[in-house]
């Protein structure tokens, strides 16, 4: 990790990149730093905190934030004292670690990397465009992230929000959308694509604070086109967030709040006093995107983004150069993510052959065998001043004095910091110890850490105990220091009495298959064989139509693109061309079982005479299952032949038919969507009425087309197709769900009833044409979700592990999903999703074996008596029952379990127990928590 | 780190460390390569270490 690092040079080829940076200096030894935070306190010189968009101060000396990493101080050279004018230096005699450095020079580096992925993410908006707000004319007026950081309870003002022209609170807050985006006027024609979320989500942050503060959001189109976005938009109105569609043309200070100037679309002008105004800004393209361009040679769009195309999203005109993130164009976190997995697995494929090559292996000493009495270190944390300022540390350490197994007792400022875990280590040697407890943190954030120490040391890492004397006692104790101590010794006697009786636990590791089951053989699906095939897997295609392509062979062009078929007779052909994929059609899994690494699963494949059922072994699921059109009541497109769906028009349009664009069409957005029949939004629709609107003014330029619509939701650079639609002629008019326009036959004649919110006025139209801007639903999610135990979400698509962090992995390990199944989204989405899954579908196949969290349930035959309720109630599918001899027993799968103690809490006979948390020293716990009790009884 | 040339097949640099550079990181190891990460600012994290909470959930995510 290289951080103060400036990118200068990057030559050579794939492979073969000679990379120069320049480091610049921290003035800080990284190796020395404990992070006290004493230069900080002692620096005399303001300066204003970047990090929190300078709402706050901090010193020339500091940490952005107390979790940063690299957590090490540094100094900002633009307001030091000594770099500017060589005064001060008062920090150097008050650092006791000496690792004040003000030699530090700047040093250039030159590194041999294989590939480059370019993350740089984005940029700010600029204050000129924020002055057209009035931004700078009055407080009151912050941006998005100003007040993002406002709201942060670890944030400068801890969470509340506050008028800085006098520190009121505000009662009416108004949010004005699209500032920077969608904006000709500042050359950033696109839309941002997150900024409508992000201000829902403040807004809503902004209630929870003051539940009683008024809010508006004023926006043209509200886009939440994301996963499960719309719900959230739902939740807003729901707590009474007004939205209003409008045009707000001016901020102006009036008494002491500001008054806003909008004009609905109604034609109507407003004014309305707002305490406080919030600027949503968006994203725009990193300041320095043309240096990057210069130095790597990497083309960018006309809105300086790197340059990108549908079918190959991430990859750049330089051959070995993949870009991720922001800087591919906006967009939201889990997309980042997403990309940024993609872009690794398409690094990883171009450096096949050095793969494992640069990887440092840690070597630890062997394990000591457990034979010995039980040799116990307590170790007590002040945490700085977290715990020690309440808690008093000595009096704890000093309790456990004359402990059953107890040798060794110390206290330490920061028991996680380097050089005190290093400690921790020769202590363990020098005095002989077998178990650990550490009273400190929480162990969710530190128990790997002690764990890894503990290995360092010779010992199973399972040997230590962690109490949070931190967040259990000086935390939420903060006012009553002397019950706060007391509770500290009672959580370190009952540690202590759960070290005395912890095992060694084996850490297990079991071997992987490698070869990927991909279920689908669409876009997403050939994509995943292709990529993984790149890295050198093995996978089995199953498609249960006949052919290989599934929607995209129903698409002529998308708004980017005029070769689809082109692109996707190529990748069939390299598909089938593979050896290293085997393409099952007609197929689909009838049965699976195993887990990560492991799976087994029947396929059958064929049909008729020709059917057969297959078994596959398999290592991991990529699930790429896709979606079809939704086709909803109520509009005629079952009853009448001159309304049709998107996909449909698409098809005509592309055809020979002489009328195959006439005079007049309606299209009408969001049919059967977004609360209709199918409650989200699908995403792509809006883009595929505006594709298809402008090819019927392309063939047709006489054409009246109608767009009746919600929002419309062409996001990204997808808002200059809707541009241009609007130029060309094309009407857009908004209609509401309650005013749903109505489709109707009246003799030969196809009637559109709707109400013109533009006009004010009922209209009744008789087009030649209706065009359904029809929602995607997945396909068979059901029957694999039950088959796999992998949940889905309220509309039947795979709910993913971790919505942002972990966007292409299912809860069940080794199931990974892309595409439709995942959610609607357009093809250059899918594509790279599909990489993605790819990539995190490949990591345990390079890994060669899963590790198995030691801590799992265990079975104990002998007091088992079959009954398999614990398999019932696992749900993981992590217990399966086994004959031994002539008997039912369960029998933990190690590498499904997840640790959640539901069996071991069911079990009628107690013979299952979890490793770490076995009845034994649950037990011991309670008995040395009522020893006490029993104690102070007695003196009462 | 030293000065001068550092060589080692099969690395990969990211630059910017922002969640997109992290998680390219991340995964790269975990797929068996070295990486440097380059990021200009004195800390990674980027803009996402700035926010409180992330849509839809709400939740904090880090």
């Amino acid at each position: 990790m290289l951080t103060n690092t400036d990118l200068l040079a990057l030559d050579g080829k794939p492979g073969d990149f000679t990379v120069k940076v320049r480091q610049r200096p921290r003035y800080i030894d990284a190796d020395a730093c404990t992070a006290c935070g004493l230069c900080t306190q002692y620096c005399p010189k303001h300066h204003l905190d970047p990090y929190n968009e300078g709402l706050s101060l901090t010193r020339p000396i500091h940490i952005d934030y107390a979790q940063a990493v690299p957590a090490t101080y540094y100094i900002d050279p633009s307001s030091c004292l000594y770099l500017q004018h060589e005064t001060c230096q008062i920090c150097v005699p008050v650092c006791q670690s000496h690792a004040i450095n003000f030699e530090q020079q700047p040093e250039e580096l030159e590194l041999n990397v294989g590939a480059v992925i370019l993350s740089p993410g984005f940029g700010k908006i600029s204050e000129e465009t924020l002055k057209k707000f009035s931004y700078g004319k009055h407080p009151d007026i912050v941006t998005s992230v100003e007040f993002e950081r406002m709201t942060t309870a670890s944030g400068p003002f801890l969470g509340e929000v506050k008028c800085f022209s006098d520190g009121r609170h505000p009662g009416r807050i108004a949010f004005i959308q699209c500032v920077g985006s969608r904006d000709l006027g500042c050359d950033n024609g696109y839309c941002s694509s997150v900024c409508c979320m992000y201000a829902i989500k403040e807004a809503m942050v902004a209630r929870e604070h003051d539940p009683e503060v008024e809010i508006t959001i004023f926006y043209m189109d509200i886009r939440t086109q994301g996963k499960e976005f719309d719900k959230a938009r739902q939740r807003a109105e729901s707590i009474g967030i007004r939205f209003v569609r409008a045009k707000v043309g001016d901020i102006t200070p009036w008494r002491n709040q500001l008054q806003l100037t909008y004009s609905t679309f109604a034609g109507t002008h407003e004014f309305e006093p707002f305490d406080m105004v919030v600027l949503s800004v968006g994203l725009e393209s990193p300041r320095d995107a043309s240096g990057i361009s210069d130095i790597t040679g990497i083309e960018l769009n006309k809105y300086n983004f790197a340059k990108s195309d549908t079918f190959n999203p991430l990859t750049t005109n330089r051959e070995g150069v993949v870009v991720a993130g922001a800087f591919q164009g906006p967009k939201d976190i889990p997309e980042s993510v997403t990309q940024a997995s993609a872009a690794a697995g398409l690094a990883a494929g171009l450096l096949k052959k050095q793969r494992g090559q640069g990887i440092v292996h840690k070597d630890y000493p062997q394990e000591k065998s457990d034979t010995d009495e039980p040799r116990i270190g307590v170790f007590v944390c002040h945490c700085g001043i977290n715990i020690s300022s309440v808690v008093d540390v000595h009096k704890v350490e000093n309790s456990v004095e004359n402990m059953e197994g107890v040798v060794y007792h110390t206290d330490s400022l920061y028991s996680c910091s380097q050089d005190a875990v290093e400690t921790l280590k020769k202590t363990i040697i020098e005095h002989n110890l077998n178990r650990v407890v550490i009273a400190a943190c929480s162990p969710r954030t530190h128990e790997p850490l002690f764990q890894e120490t503990l290995k360092d040391a010779g010992l199973n890492p399972c040997l230590v105990e962690m109490v949070n004397i931190r967040d259990q006692c000086s935390w939420v104790h903060a006012g009553e220091p002397e019950a706060a101590t007391d509770k500290s010794q009672d959580l370190v006697r009952m540690a202590v009495a759960k070290a005395r009786k912890l095992k060694p636990l084996p850490e297990q590791t079991v071997p992987v298959t490698e070869r990927a089951l991909i279920i689908g053989g669409g876009i997403a699906g050939m994509i995943v064989a292709l990529s993984l095939a790149d890295q050198g897997y093995e996978s089995v295609l199953l498609e249960k139509g006949k052919t290989l392509g599934g929607n995209l062979g129903l698409l002529n062009h998308t708004l980017s693109s005029n070769e689809t078929a082109t692109h996707l007779k190529k990748l069939v052909v390299r598909v089938k061309k593979n050896k290293k994929i085997d393409v099952l059609t007609q197929a689909e899994i009838v049965h699976s079982s195993g887990f990560i690494g492991n799976f087994s699963s029947v396929v059958a494949a064929g049909t008729g005479k020709t059917k057969k059922e297959h078994t596959v072994d398999h290592g991991v699921i990529v699930l790429a299952t896709g979606g079809h059109a939704h086709r909803p009541d109520g509009y005629l497109l079952e009853e009448s032949s001159r309304v049709i769906t998107q996909q449909e028009l698409e098809k005509r349009l592309a055809g020979r038919a002489k009328n195959r664009a006439p005079d007049s069409v309606i299209m009408i957005q969001c049919a059967g969507s977004r609360g209709d029949d199918l409650k989200y939004c699908s995403k792509i629709c809006c883009n595929h009425a505006v594709k298809n609107a402008l090819q019927i003014k392309k063939i047709n330029p006489d054409s009246q087309v109608i767009v009746l619509y919600r929002d419309m939701r062409t996001y990204g650079y997808a808002e200059d197709s809707y541009r241009e639609a609007r130029l060309k002629g094309v009407v857009f008019i908004p209609y509401d769900l309650e005013q749903k326009p109505q489709v109707y036959e009246k003799g030969r004649r196809l009637h559109v009833q709707f109400f013109d919110s533009l006009m004010q006025e009922e209209m009744d139209m008789t087009p030649d044409l209706v065009a359904l801007s029809v929602g995607i639903v997945p396909d068979g999610t059901e029957d694999l979700s039950k088959l796999l135990k992998a949940p889905l979400t309220d509309d039947k698509f795979f709910l993913e592990a971790h919505v942002k962090l972990r966007p292409v992995e299912l809860p069940v390990d080794g199931v990974y999903v892309c595409g439709l199944a995942h959610g609607p989204k357009p093809l250059d989405e899918t594509i790279a999703q599909a990489q993605a899954a790819a990539a995190k579908a490949a990591i345990p196949l390079v890994k060669g074996s899963v590790s198995v969290d030691p801590i799992v349930s265990s079975v104990d035959e002998e007091t088992c008596i079959g009954c398999s309720l614990c398999v019932n109630l696992c749900p993981f599918g992590a217990i399966e029952m086994i004959k031994v001899g002539k008997r039912r027993k369960a029998r933990t799968i190690s590498a499904s379990c997840k640790a959640c103690g539901i069996c071991a809490s069911h079990c009628p006979t107690f013979a299952i127990s979890m490793g770490g948390f076995t009845n034994e020293q649950i037990t011991s716990q309670i008995e040395a928590f009522g020893r006490a009790t029993e104690k102070e009884t007695a003196e009462v | 780190m030293g000065k001068g040339m550092e060589h080692r097949a099969g690395s990969v640099m990211v630059v910017g460390g922002g969640i997109a550079g992290v998680q390219a990181a991340l995964d790269l190891t975990e797929l068996g390569y070295y990486v440097y990460l380059v990021e200009k600012a004195a800390v990674v994290g980027g803009v996402m270490a700035q926010l409180d909470k992330t849509f839809p959930t709400n939740d904090c995510s880090l």
